[in-house]
């Protein structure tokens, strides 16, 4: 069987990224594996702007950030197959895959990066009511068949889901010639940028409809028509509120999902993110030299913060290569997402390892404002930031010097408190 | 003229007072001042979209306004947009369309397609 | 885009009209000269026909002009099987669809489950064709090539007073013929670990079995088209005549005429026998509402789970399918519209209420897809098999509700040796070949076998969905067989890319496109499923 230093599975920019950073702390045997025609991975088909501003200060297309991410990986003559297919990975390293050339392989690694990315939660997740024809329609995946395709799936559109790629879609669609009669939103806010609010659906006089479900999917073969409804506390659908709107695409714009099931399938232990529970260094709890970084572990809300987390990720994978990551079974710090915290990364903080400050990702269960951030090690308040807003959107990542975190381990919970109790 | 914006320049979003005045409140960064004063004087927005372009893999090639162009001639531009086709390779930056619809900004591929 | 590569080729076709004189019916299109449907030039962009009148032009080798012997109406489980049982006679028998795939009604949408038959009253037809089907299933499964699985079945009680039911069904499969062991309730816990700790005891079942029932119709299928019958889909029947003793069956599409005419119609089964004569029975449909989850969490049950039946049916299981899915279902209740398939709220909480009851700790955050499909009720509450009233060469094969799909391949028997053999000369066809020719199916081979179908051919290697990692070879071989896969749903049915946790996110834009170029229409005309149901609306450019 052959051996190879570090495998990372998935080319988009989370696993470019890992691979130019393990590379430049000193590992040359990469093999990175992508299973699509090209590197860069959903970025393809993301061809608005926004990218880039914290890493490359300069906004970017998609296509513009992703080109740069290939071309490090080129410079340094990173070795990817394209159009490969990771079939197994096994808790022990060994990476199976195949594709048309090399037929099917498994490859012992000695440290594996996870960067599979995501996959849209879609009309058979949520079981929307109704029939289902053709015409109900993720969003990305309307997006892929309009930027890469040059085929628009509809003349009149609703969107379920006020989520950026929804939003994007809705302006893109929009200027394309198709008519947007609206976006329902679950929830009482958006789940979008601010920034796609405005130029998005503002912008083209598109309605949000908050606190709004898809209440009945019409049409037997094709979609004919929908029906609204606005929701209770409960997210039930209150009769009586029912709204029809007669269009051809139901586009959904409903949450990603880590795309992590090749993990999961090995046993590597996961969170409450669907991604692995990982350490300080993205590195699994339970399966030492299996790294995750990007949105098979958590969803971002920025390409930047995903490219950060590769870096982390690949820089992590060389120190385990080379030795310097310690296999300490010594005390660590269990995080807790507490009171109004959704999700906390990384699980677990392996305090034989953590660097100078430890990086904890958050989001918020619902908006707020005027709260503080609390940190508590075991009970007690290490620290806490009053934050005037914070959304449930966008992820916060948060800096934790070592030196507050003690050395006897035990859990590190992150909580919202109202700034009125203090 | 005074008003509530949100602020379009970074995924940030902030939201934004401008007076009659066009004294700014609300933006983190001087960026968003400015984003401000120029969404109540003349509001101007980037348009990201594709042109045909047939190649091996992609039936389309995205493209941007290296500039942002003024918001009311983003779909007069579309129509031009939509006149053109590509012939690989095209490399990032390449100018598609010169001054789009006299608007003085220029539409510029945002992707290498090599055949 | 241009149509580069492809040649117009007209084809025509000649009927017999009701009026006696010769009709003409085209279907004319771009076919491909490059039959390698990767070739780069065969997408028209105009092509001349919509794609119900493409679909008819794939009937094959269809002799108009020649009477039929047999016309079957309905390409369900039922269909599939008459035909199969059919074809091995000097016969030509002709199937009519309405839909634009085999199986794409009641037999698609149901637990898929080959019961052991212990339950249906005994000297009924359901209890004498469930316990016949189920002991032909291994070995149609392997001459088919359809996934199957003898996994047995558990009927779980969870209250005492349950326990004297357990008895009595295990009386009742006595009386059928049917090997049955009543277990304890730690002989359950054994078998099913995540069984509810109030489980009273359960009946045990070993001859049930589950199978994938989208490859058991469409193979069968394959396998009667390869043994000479054929298939017209995209045709409803819209009247039906008897004159000078044959029929004259009129569709959308033309008549064809035939001695005799099967109606295997499913729910609409009453509506088609009504076209002959008038009728004393009725089908009303019985909506069965479903949860799919996805294949994570094995083991999570290891047999079929059943709660203990009642008059609306079988209750609300707990299955694997043969994919490693967990199916959580079905609902009952009656409604109008043969053609509801819709969902709804409350009635998949109750589903999912009962389930639970069951097995608590099932991973409803697994989900991936619901659905509803229709069981074909007869209001005479037993399967309707025998020739009408006044035609004994028009024979009902109808109601044919669960445990249907396990019946299909006993009644399919039954009713060519006994019903059609009286009326028509069955001389046995030399060439017949029960089997259907190997299919590859990538994710259930070694690495060694992998290795060994792709270096014969590459395309094995080259993967179209990522959930349920199917190839594009695997995809090509299903376009290349004789049964007509015509849509983005049908192909998910044969090979089931599109099924998995994204459903066809990541891989649709790909089959569709094959899809096309195997068509040779347009990627803006080919359909998810119905005619009307394409996916893209138009180039944006």
């Amino acid at each position: 069987m052959e051996t190879r230093d570090l495998v990372i599975i998935g080319g988009g920019s989370a696993g470019m990224a890992a691979a130019v950073a393990a590379y430049d702390k000193g590992i040359r045997d990469i093999l990175i594996l992508e299973r699509t025609e090209f590197l860069g991975g959903i970025l393809n088909q993301c061809i608005h702007n926004g990218f880039g501003l914290t890493h490359f200060k300069e906004e970017l297309t998609g296509p513009e950030f992703l080109t740069r991410f290939v071309k490090q990986v080129q410079e340094r003559g990173i070795e990817y197959k394209l159009h490969t297919n990771v079939v197994a990975v096994t808790k022990d390293k060994k990476v199976s895959y195949v594709n048309a050339k090399d037929g099917a392989i498994t490859l012992q690694a000695k440290a594996i990066v996870m960067a599979a990315g995501c996959y849209e939660r879609n009309a058979g997740a949520i079981g929307i009511p109704g029939e289902r024809p053709a015409g109900v329609i993720t969003a990305g995946q309307a997006q892929l068949y309009l930027n890469e395709y040059g085929y628009l799936v509809g003349k009149k559109v609703f969107i379920l889901g006020s989520g950026d790629i929804g939003l994007i879609m809705a302006r893109r669609m929009t200027l394309e010639g198709a008519k947007v009669l609206g976006v329902a939103e679950l929830m009482p806010y958006s789940n979008g940028l601010n920034r796609n609010i405005q130029q998005c659906l503002i912008d083209f006089n598109i309605p949000l409809y908050l606190s709004h479900t898809v209440s009945k999917i019409i049409g037997k073969g094709k979609l004919e028509a929908i029906e609204i409804s606005q929701v209770d506390e409960k997210f039930r659908p209150i009769p009586g509120t029912e709204k029809r709107f007669d269009v051809d695409t139901l586009l959904l714009s409903i949450g990603l999902i880590p795309n992590n099931d090749l993990l999961d399938k090995a046993g590597v232990a996961k969170s409450s993110t669907r991604g692995a529970s990982v350490d300080e260094h993205m590195q699994s709890i339970n399966a030492p030299g299996i790294f995750s970084c990007g949105n098979v572990l958590h969803v971002h809300d920025l390409v930047d913060y995903v490219v950060a987390e590769g870096a982390v990720a690949g820089e992590a994978a060389a120190s385990y290569l080379q030795g310097t990551l310690k296999e300490s079974e010594g005390p660590c710090l269990e995080t807790v997402a507490g009171e109004g915290i959704g999700y906390v990364v990384p699980s677990r903080i392996n305090l034989a390892n953590a660097g100078e400050n430890v990086e904890l990702k958050f989001r918020v269960r619902k908006p707020s404002k005027n709260v503080y951030v609390t940190y508590s090690l075991n009970g007690q308040v290490l620290k806490k930031t009053l934050k005037p807003a914070i959304i449930p959107s966008e992820m916060e990542i948060a800096r934790l010097p070592r030196n507050l975190l003690g050395e006897e381990g035990g859990t590190l919970t992150v909580s919202l408190l109202a700034k009125e109790e203090n | 003229m005074a008003r509530d914006l949100t602020c379009i320049i970074c995924p940030r979003g902030c939201h934004l007072h401008i007076d009659d005045n066009l004294n700014v409140t609300g933006n983190f960064c001087p960026r968003g001042a400015a984003y401000a004063k120029q969404e109540v004087l003349d509001p101007r927005r980037t348009l990201t979209t594709t042109v045909r372009c047939k190649s091996q893999l992609l039936e389309v090639c995205p493209v941007k306004t290296n500039a942002a162009m003024p918001k009311d001639k983003l779909f007069e531009a579309m129509k031009a947009v939509n006149e053109v086709t590509l012939t690989p390779p095209v490399h990032i930056g390449d100018i598609v369309i010169k001054d789009l619809c006299g608007t003085g900004v220029d539409l510029v591929a945002t992707r290498d397609i090599e055949k | 885009m241009d149509a580069g590569g492809g040649s117009l080729v007209t084809i025509l076709y000649l009927f017999c009209f009701e009026d006696g004189i010769l009709g003409a019916f085209f279907a004319f299109g771009h076919l491909c000269d490059d039959k390698d449907i990767l070739g780069t030039n065969c997408i028209p962009k105009n092509r001349a026909f919509p794609i119900h009148v493409l679909t008819f032009s794939l009937l094959r080798a269809y002799n108009g002009a020649h009477m039929k012997d047999i016309i079957i109406i309905g390409a369900g489980a039922i269909g599939a099987f008459l035909a199969r049982n059919l074809s091995k006679y000097e016969l030509n028998v002709l199937v009519i669809e309405k839909e634009n795939d085999v199986g794409d009604a009641t037999s698609m949408a149901n637990s898929a489950i080959v019961h052991s038959g212990y339950d249906p009253v005994p000297g009924t037809n359901k209890a004498r064709f469930n316990v016949e089907g189920n002991k032909l299933f291994p070995k149609i499964c392997e001459e088919l090539d359809v996934e199957f699985e003898q996994c047995g079945s558990l009927t779980v009680a969870t209250e005492p007073k349950q326990l004297e039911m357990l008895k009595e069904l295990a009386r009742r499969g006595e009386l059928n013929g049917v090997p049955t062991k009543l277990l304890t309730p730690e002989e359950v816990k054994a078998l099913e670990p995540n069984i509810t700790p109030e489980v009273q005891g359960a009946l045990l079942c070993p001859t049930a079995g589950i199978v994938n029932p989208f490859t058991l119709v469409a193979h069968a299928f394959e396998n009667a088209l390869d043994n000479g019958v054929e298939l017209a889909l995209g045709t409803t029947v819209t009247a039906i005549r008897h004159e000078n003793g044959h029929y004259q069956v009129q569709t959308d599409k033309g008549t064809f005429e035939a001695k005799v005419v099967i109606n295997a119609a499913g729910v609409a089964a009453d509506h088609i026998a009504s076209l002959v004569e008038e009728i004393d029975w009725s089908i009303q449909p019985r909506k069965g509402e479903y949860y799919v989850l996805d294949h994570y969490a094995p083991g999570l049950v290891n047999h079929v789970l059943f709660p203990l039946p009642s008059e609306k049916g079988k209750g609300i299981l707990v299955t694997m399918t043969t994919a490693g899915n967990y199916l959580v279902g079905p609902s009952s209740e009656f409604v109008d519209d043969k053609d509801d398939h819709s969902t709804d709220l409350p009635t998949l909480a109750n589903v999912r209420a009962q389930a639970t009851n069951m097995v608590p700790k099932i991973p409803f955050r697994e989900q991936i897809r619901t659905f509803a499909g229709l069981r074909a009720t007869p209001s005479t509450h037993d399967f309707i098999i025998g020739p009408s009233k006044s035609h004994e060469d028009f024979i009902n094969v109808a109601g044919i509700e669960s445990p249907g799909l396990v019946s299909s391949p006993a009644i399919g028997e039954y009713v060519v040796e006994h019903l059609v053999r009286p009326l028509l000369d069955l001389k046995p066809k030399k060439s017949y070949n029960p089997c259907v020719k190997k299919y590859v199916t990538l994710s259930r081979l070694s690495e060694e076998q992998k290795k060994e179908v792709i270096a014969k051919n590459p395309h094995y290697g080259e993967m179209i969905c990522n959930c349920e990692k199917v190839s594009l070879g695997e995809i090509e071989d299903v376009l290349s067989r004789s049964l007509p896969t015509l849509t983005i749903k049908a192909i998910k049915k044969r090979t089931r890319a599109g099924f998995g946790k994204c459903q066809g996110g990541f891989c649709q834009p790909k089959v569709l496109f094959l899809l096309a170029k195997h068509l040779g229409v347009s990627p803006l005309e080919v359909l998810y499923d119905r005619s009307g149901s394409e996916i893209l609306d138009k180039e944006a450019k």
